[in-house]
């Protein structure tokens, strides 16, 4: 690691004003960010830790009946706080080991926006609404594709509003050795319709199958995805599978988590 | 009753309580006053040329001690290897150099090049980065086929091509030509077994000292057998005498083969301790573990099974080529060699065995023994073309198996082990009591309806470990004796030390060896104490590996132990005003034959250190006695393992439902440990079939080289204790050695991957993929999927 300053602010507005200084990079959960520090990948000279400040943590329904998660919130957290959407509960529950959930936080894994993470299916296929400490991005104009987020330099993820869906269900099939998604496929069913979206799968990053949330806004039943496959073009293909693979396992994993909505 | 003591009982291991609460002393908690710290520059391309490395600027950068290159090591010795094979038509393998730091060429992603000592690991990173080295990337041979074809890259330029050895071993070439040539059926394969990394939870680690005041070396090392280091290092590579070396291997936090060899780092810093005169540490990264551990494995083979028309075993040939990597690690040559070819009879009295094996440099990590080294490759062509052929024959695999199996004993085999003892019918039988033979069907319908295939794999298996006949292994081109040391130090007041070769790695050493010398004393296990991994504590040894341990340095221990009772009983015999072979020893009482009088073991060790009253003229004071012990044969433990998977067809993940193993380790001292080592080595067999995967691109970089993408196998990936039964009731005891044991350690690891692999071949079958004949490890969802739907 190289050296680096350390702040500790303890509200949003001060954090933003650390976040101004040359070089310097907020700091969540750390569990992505910490290690690339180790290895010597970056270099910031401030690190802004986020963990201090209170208005960015917890989980709580908006007066319209979303559910508020704040950007500081850790994955155990959110694993047993946001029970009103079964899916997420169950993908915050299933990221990493205990240390991880415990550290790790969503706003840090959307602004990261790994190819493989997990949260950013859920944010796509609820339809969420990422809200910093300057603006409101919706989740389809926030994701811009492996690692690039429509996040400005020095802006910080405060909070993820999530429209409730009437049903919802996350299906990961795991890259055997990180456990990250190698397919992870989110569904979420509203009374108007239904939205699905895939990570781990395209060198886009994540992705809706648009196709698929037609099929089953006219049918919520595993079998209205039968026939209906994703192209294996433009997929990671890498040591734990092919293009193919992926694509046949987008089919796989929407059904699985259509049947396993709740 | 379980006995509560002594040898056969299950005390809980002794060392976990320091492990366990943070009270160990690995390597990486040894720091000398004043110590520095260095870092590797490593090549971070397969194969170049390096035409410049300035150090200039590095050098003025804060905290900088000293900074080392290839050129410093001019006129220093290679890191050698250990073992001579000698090609087809008579000539000695090749042995390229092995320079501490790279000389001319790099030859590997993670050669190292140049190291940075300075006062802290940080400034040395940082002043590393300011080294400008002008490396021109060249291209790289990897694949073995084409490191092997005309005109190929060389790995050596001062080599013809990139073969190091053509070996053939075994039955005559007429013979073998014969035998297929005779046969009704031939079932071919073939196979490749996958290249693995060690990953020992605790990295390498190394520390090096010099004394100005006495001249002398110590290194600090994570070894499995610090006086082969100290031999090799010593001798070969810094030319440092043994009485002015000493190599210290404290607690190591596992090893599996990776921590024999003698490594370049090792060499660096204690050389470079000198050179600074300062102590140098070195801590490994796991990236740099990933690039510089010597892996395992790395075969590919073509294995051919000759039946007869009434399908016995009439001849097996092989051809495998196996990976070397960039240079020759210290046993490297050994492995498919002597510890692979000589295991390819199997459980079975084939006539006819002949093996061929050609080892092949390639831009990559050096290739060595790892769990099992050679046994587990062996064991796994030949039960899957086992497998196969009971397919294609439609027999029941296991009546196949039972029918050729070796029965009568000693048995010669074609591949120049005897066999001293064992029974292959009983391990199967009780291996088809416990995964439940006749309720499978039942079982794989419970399965199916739940839209999963069930299959059901079995595997047996020979392995020759207790490591080895030093005459037999010299003939074979072994560079070092295999026999064992071991010293009995009985104190004034009766408590002992043990100074043992063997080292503790995980293996429970601590425990056990007590409960031998107890069970001979009659004394309590608690009155004695295991010394090992320091050269100038014990006498000497040759450390842990091929379930050597307790076969071969628990052997001289029980010598060194019967001189002890001996000299006792002479003592008491004074004592007591008895001839000494009147004397009996039981539960620490002399006594004397018939009669009521007796000496406590405590009066006997006391009178020793305190003689007077004493047979002086007869025998000298003090009670320490040492044994050497050469085992006259290996060992053969062999055991027979199923298992049970299910496939979930839509992804091709396969998850293992049930596995049992029933194995022969002969007499078995502490039962509890012995199914720890068996549970252990099963893991990571099923790491190995299901998981793990050391892969390289065609440029020589390295694919899995962290965490992310190689796959260890977790707590989650093997079966629920229930189902997961280890038994080794079938004892056939060793008929060489003086406790009768064949050694456990690697058992797990070589019985299990076909047992694995067997069951997911059986599942798509019957899942009515039958054009499916085989899967490379890892069988990963992908690779199943795609062998499923032709891909
Ligand atoms: C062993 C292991 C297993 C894992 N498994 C999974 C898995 O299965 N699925 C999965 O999805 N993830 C997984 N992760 C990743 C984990 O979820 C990380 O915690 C997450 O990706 C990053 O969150 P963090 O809070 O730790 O962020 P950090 O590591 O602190 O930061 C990551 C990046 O985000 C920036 N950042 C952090 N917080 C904010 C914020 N509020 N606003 C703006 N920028 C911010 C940082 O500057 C940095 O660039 C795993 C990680 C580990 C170590």
């Amino acid at each position: 690691m190289y050296s680096f300053d350390m702040e500790r602010p303890t509200s949003v507005a001060d954090a933003v004003k650390a976040l101004a200084r040359d070089e310097a990079q907020p700091l969540g959960g750390g569990q992505t960010l910490i290690p690339t520090l180790k290895q010597r990948l970056a270099a910031p000279s401030v690190l802004v830790s986020l963990s201090g400040i209170a208005e960015m943590k917890g989980v709580c329904k908006t007066d319209d009946g979303r559910l508020s998660i704040g950007g500081g919130t850790t994955h155990a957290m959110v694993a047993r706080n946001a029970g009103d959407i079964p899916g997420l509960a169950s993908l915050a529950a299933n990221i990493g080991d205990p240390a991880v959930r415990n550290r790790g936080t969503i706003g840090g894994s959307l602004a990261n926006n790994d190819p493989s993470a997990c949260y950013p299916a859920a944010a796509l296929a609820t339809g969420a609404t990422v809200i910093t400490n300057s603006r409101e991005i919706a989740a389809d104009d926030y994701f811009e594709g492996m690692f690039a987020t429509a996040l400005e330099e020095g802006e910080i993820i405060t909070e993820i509003r999530i429209p409730v869906p009437e049903k919802s269900a996350y299906m990961k099939f795991e890259q055997p050795a990180s456990r990250f998604a190698l397919v992870g496929v989110f569904v979420a069913k509203f009374s108007d319709g239904v939205r699905v979206a895939v990570t781990g799968a395209s060198e886009e990053g994540v992705f809706r199958w648009t196709e698929a949330e037609e099929a089953l806004s006219a049918n919520f039943a595993p079998e209205a995805v039968d026939g209906l496959s994703v192209s294996g073009d433009g997929m990671i293909s890498d040591l734990h599978g092919s293009g193919a693979y992926r694509a046949h396992l987008v089919g796989v994993m929407t059904k699985r988590a259509v049947a396993a909505a709740s | 009753m379980p006995k509560d003591h002594g040898i056969g009982a299950s005390p809980k291991r002794r060392e976990d309580v320091r492990f366990l609460t943070g009270a160990g002393n690995y390597t990486d908690d040894i720091n000398i006053h004043g110590q520095a710290y260095v870092h590797f520059l490593r090549s971070d391309v397969a194969h170049g040329t390096i035409k410049s490395i300035d150090t200039s600027e590095a050098e003025k950068m804060p905290g900088v001690v000293k900074i080392f290159t290839g050129a410093d090591f001019e006129g220093v010795g290679g890191i050698p290897c250990g073992w001579q094979v000698t090609d087809k038509d008579g000539a000695p393998m090749k042995e390229p150099a092995h320079p501490v730091l790279a000389q001319g060429k790099v030859r590997h992603v993670g050669d190292p090049y140049a190291a940075v000592v300075a006062d802290s690991l940080e400034q040395a990173r940082t002043a590393a980065e300011a080294i400008v080295a002008d490396i021109e990337e060249l291209p790289a041979v990897v694949d073995m086929g084409k490191a092997l074809e005309p005109g190929a890259t060389k790995v050596h330029d001062d080599l013809d091509d990139n073969l190091c050895y053509d070996w053939l071993f075994g039955t005559d070439t007429e013979t073998t030509q014969a035998a297929f040539e005779s046969a009704a059926h031939v079932t071919t394969l073939e196979l490749v077994n996958n290249r693995l990394v060690a990953n020992p939870m605790e990295p390498r680690v190394a520390v090096g000292e010099f004394s100005r005041a006495n001249g002398e070396h110590t290194l600090h090392t994570t070894s499995q057998n610090p006086h082969v280091i100290r031999l090799l290092m010593g001798a070969f590579v810094l030319g440092i005498p043994e009485h002015k070396l000493r190599v210290v291997a404290p607690d190591v936090g596992g090893g599996f083969g990776t921590k024999i060899f003698h490594y370049a780092e090792e060499a660096f810093c204690t050389f470079a301790a000198k050179a600074c005169n300062r102590p140098v540490k070195w801590t490994s990264t796991r990236s740099e573990a990933f690039m510089s551990d010597a892996h395992g494995r790395d075969h590919v083979t073509k294995i051919e099974l000759a039946l007869d028309k009434d399908n016995n075993f009439i001849g097996v040939r092989t051809d495998t080529k196996a990976n070397m990597g960039a240079y020759l690690s210290t046993f490297a040559s050994s492995v498919p060699t002597w510890l692979h070819g000589t295991l390819m009879a199997g459980n079975y009295k084939t006539p006819a065995v002949q093996v061929n094996v050609k080892a092949v440099f390639t831009n990559t990590v050096p290739v060595d023994a790892y769990r099992g080294a050679g046994r587990p490759e062996a064991t796994f062509q030949l039960e899957r073309v086992i497998d196969k052929a009971a397919r294609e024959l439609n027999v029941d695999p296991i009546r196949l198996r039972r029918q050729n199996f070796v029965t009568e004993f000693p048995y010669e085999t074609p591949v120049a082990v005897a066999y001293d003892t064992g029974d292959y019918h009983a391990t199967m039988d009780k291996m088809e009591e416990l995964i439940d033979i006749p309720g499978f069907a039942a079982r794989r319908a419970a399965s199916e309806k739940n839209g999963k295939l069930r299959g059901l794999g079995i595997n047996c298996f020979i392995e020759a470990c207790g490591i080895a006949p030093s005459n037999l292994v010299g003939q074979l081109g072994a560079r070092a004796g295999l026999y064992d040391a071991a010293t009995v130090r009985v104190n004034a007041t009766g408590s002992i030390s043990v100074m043992v070769g063997a080292h503790s790695h995980g293996q429970g050493h601590e425990t056990v060896f007590p409960q031998v010398v107890a069970e001979m004393l009659g004394i309590d296990e608690s009155m004695i104490d295991i010394v090992h991994g320091d050269t100038s504590k014990i006498p000497f040894g040759m450390g842990t590996y091929g379930s050597r341990s307790l076969a071969v340095c628990g052997s001289a221990m029980v010598r060194a132990t019967e001189k002890i009772i001996n000299k006792a009983k002479k003592i008491a015999g004074h004592m007591l005003e008895a001839s000494d072979s009147d004397i009996e020893l039981k539960d620490g009482q002399f006594s004397v034959a018939g009669t009521d009088k007796s000496v406590a073991w405590g009066d006997v060790t006391l009178a020793a250190y305190v003689p007077h009253n004493y047979p002086l003229e007869d025998i000298e004071p003090g009670l320490e006695e040492t044994a050497f012990y050469d085992p006259a044969n290996f060992t053969y433990p062999a055991g027979a393992y199923a298992c049970e998977v299910e496939v979930d067809p839509d992804t091709g993940k396969v998850t293992i439902e049930k596995f049992v193993s029933a194995d022969d380790f002969g007499n078995v001292v502490n039962p509890m440990i012995v199914e720890g080592q068996v549970h252990g080595g099963i893991a990571q067999g099923i790491g190995q079939a299901l998981l793990e995967n050391c892969a390289y691109d065609e440029n020589g970089q390295l694919l899995s080289a962290s965490y992310m993408d190689y796959a260890m196998p977790r707590a989650d990936d093997i079966p629920h204790m229930e189902s997961y039964v280890v038994d080794h009731s079938c004892q056939t005891p060793c008929t060489h050695n003086p406790l009768g044991v064949k050694g456990c350690g690697e058992a797990g690891a070589i019985g299990s991957p076909p047992t694995v692999v067997n069951a997911v071949i059986d599942a798509l079958h019957s899942g009515g993929h039958a054009h499916v004949s085989h899967i490379d490890m890892p069988v990963t969802p992908s690779r199943v999927w795609a062998a499923i739907n032709d891909q």
